[in-house]
């Protein structure tokens, strides 16, 4: 039984404690980034305070186990993802992980009139190293057609492939609509005219059952933070043969067998090929530490929980005629809304004064506006702790409404 | 001193933001623009100043912008219109006092009084100085 107040007696940021211009927080800006849990938390400290040492070399007992802990991360990660422990590469996230894959493997392979086809539903994160490397390359970009909602289809993806794509990357779930992309047929299509695919799953490894194999996709990347996982750490997953050819982007130490004064190196083996510099360790043992935690709860509970939320929370938020909701066929963690007449930088300062944590703006995705008709909405996001009462807050705020120069002045 | 109570601050704000009268692009050529966005993904503004032999004729502004970013440069392209370049980066520099709560000269800020509080609500400074920041952008070199 998914028990969401056990749960999130879990969270010391619900301790009930906490709160912002006075009022107890109701934080619903998940898709930005998660609350960690106390066995993230303690396992992090634990580096620091009995565990800290360097990894890559294990002269002693210390950093041997370092190495150990390493790798048993790595399984945990892999495992979580359904991929081979060797097709997991640490990054500092899943921006890190997109630069990666466009100048490591893009940059490398990629040439004048190739294409790479994305959508305007993307996050800053998935198009702007694309940008640079049709700059440095003279690849074009272009963009698959969205439907009425704002999806992408394997219908429209298929028409927008041609023997020009080599490279087609997408988010499987978006961050400002929160639709869940049929990766696992369009991955079908992509591989028919010879492209690979990048999926960002920084939305989607947090909240769906996600299985690397069985999507059969080249490249996943995802951030930890977004999983009750610490900052600055997250993963690139890639099919080894995929890893194996491509550059590592970053060299120095760990990542080389050798090198001498000729000017060659002979670079490690993928994955610590592309891990070069000491390792943000205290993240990488956090990192498993967080999927132990979702393993635990069950990542189709997650889902199911995320779904009844928006379920309740667009069946509230149906009665109030001043709400836009943008997404209303969504059913993930995200609703995208506006109120009416309201600026949503207004509307977000004004439930900030009222305790809740919402985000407004573009939320990084900057090419939206012509596919949604609006530049900027106020974004609800609900992760695995968020409760009914957190929506409830939510929908009585907006249905209060108020000045929004009331934030202004008090 | 002028002392405008909450509710005329609040009146003040809600006119400018409701019918900002300076906020259209420029009617004709000439115009210096600066452009400013808040690193927060939201106000994204264009401020257009018109200086003919060292007076600020006309100012105006466009873009997308909150109610508090649209009312303060609205407020501010009535102050700057018709002032001598030294007389508008006056007035702005008292504006910026006034902001972060330093000694200011009340007697050149008018309306922008109504932004007096904004030093209790730090995130909105950036809301309340960004079109003056563009303006003095314009007229410091000037």
């Amino acid at each position: 039984m998914y028990d969401v107040y056990k749960i999130r007696k879990d969270f010391p940021m619900l301790d009930g404690t906490k709160k912002m211009q006075g009022k107890n927080l109701v934080y619903l800006d998940n898709a930005s980034t998660t609350f960690k849990p106390q066995t993230v938390i303690d396992r992090m400290t634990e580096y620091y305070t009995t565990l800290t040492a360097n990894s890559h070399r294990g002269d002693y007992d210390l950093l041997y186990n370092m190495d150990v802990a390493v790798t048993e991360s790595r399984k945990a990660i892999a495992k979580f993802i359904n991929a081979n422990e060797n097709e997991v590469v640490f990054t500092s996230g899943d921006t890190a992980s997109l630069n990666l894959v466009a100048f490591g493997y893009a940059l490398k392979y990629l040439k004048k009139n190739d294409e790479i086809l994305i959508s305007e539903t993307e996050h800053a994160s998935n198009v702007l190293p694309w940008f640079k490397v049709c700059e440095m390359t003279g690849t074009k970009i272009a963009y698959i057609s969205l439907d009425k909602d704002g999806k992408i289809t394997p219908e429209n993806v298929e028409k927008a492939l041609n023997p020009n794509t080599k490279i087609v990357s997408l988010a499987h779930v978006g961050n400002v609509l929160g639709y869940e992309v049929d990766i696992k047929s369009i991955t079908k299509l992509v591989h028919k005219v010879g492209a690979i695919i990048v999926v960002d799953g920084a939305q989607s490894v947090p909240h769906i059952k996600t299985d690397f194999k069985d999507l059969d996709c080249d490249f996943l990347t995802f951030s930890a933070h977004k999983m009750c996982g610490p900052t600055g750490i997250g993963a690139l997953v890639g099919k080894y043969a995929l890893l194996d050819k491509m550059d590592a982007v970053f060299s120095g130490g760990g990542m080389n067998v050798k090198f001498s004064t000729d000017g060659t190196c002979i670079p490690l083996n993928p994955p610590s090929k592309f891990e070069a510099g000491t390792l943000n360790l205290s993240g990488i043992l956090g990192f498993k530490a967080a999927v132990e935690y979702l393993s635990k709860l069950g990542i189709e509970e997650i889902h199911k929980h995320d779904q009844e939320l928006f379920d309740y929370a667009i069946s509230k938020l149906e009665q109030n005629e001043n709400v836009i909701v943008y997404n209303k066929n969504s059913r993930g963690g995200i609703i995208t809304f506006n109120v009416k007449n309201i600026f949503s930088q207004d509307e977000a300062t004004l439930l900030n004064h009222k305790g809740i944590a919402v985000r407004s703006g573009q939320h990084c995705a900057k090419l939206i506006d012509g596919v949604i008709g609006t530049g900027a909405t106020v974004r609800a996001s609900f992760y695995l702790y968020t409760s009914k009462e957190d929506v409830d807050a939510l929908i009585d705020a907006l249905n209060e409404g108020g000045d929004i120069l009331d934030a202004y002045f008090n | 001193m002028l002392t405008l109570t909450n509710e005329m601050m609040r009146a003040i704000i809600m006119d400018h933001y409701s019918n900002p009268v300076n906020k259209n692009q420029p009617p004709k050529e000439g115009y210096e623009k600066v452009h400013m966005h808040s690193d927060n993904c939201i106000d994204d503004i264009d401020v257009f100043l018109l200086v003919e032999n060292g007076v600020v004729t006309d100012a105006c502004f466009d873009g997308v912008a909150c109610a508090i970013s649209t009312s303060s440069t609205d407020i501010m392209c009535d102050l700057l219109k018709g002032k001598e370049i030294a007389r508008a980066r006056y007035i702005i520099e008292q504006y910026h006092h006034m902001i972060h709560e330093e000694e200011f000269d009340e007697s050149v800020l008018e309306e922008s009084l109504a932004f007096i509080n904004t030093s209790k609500q730090a995130a909105r400074i950036r809301c309340a100085t960004i079109g003056w920041n563009a303006a003095d952008e314009i007229l410091k070199d000037k």
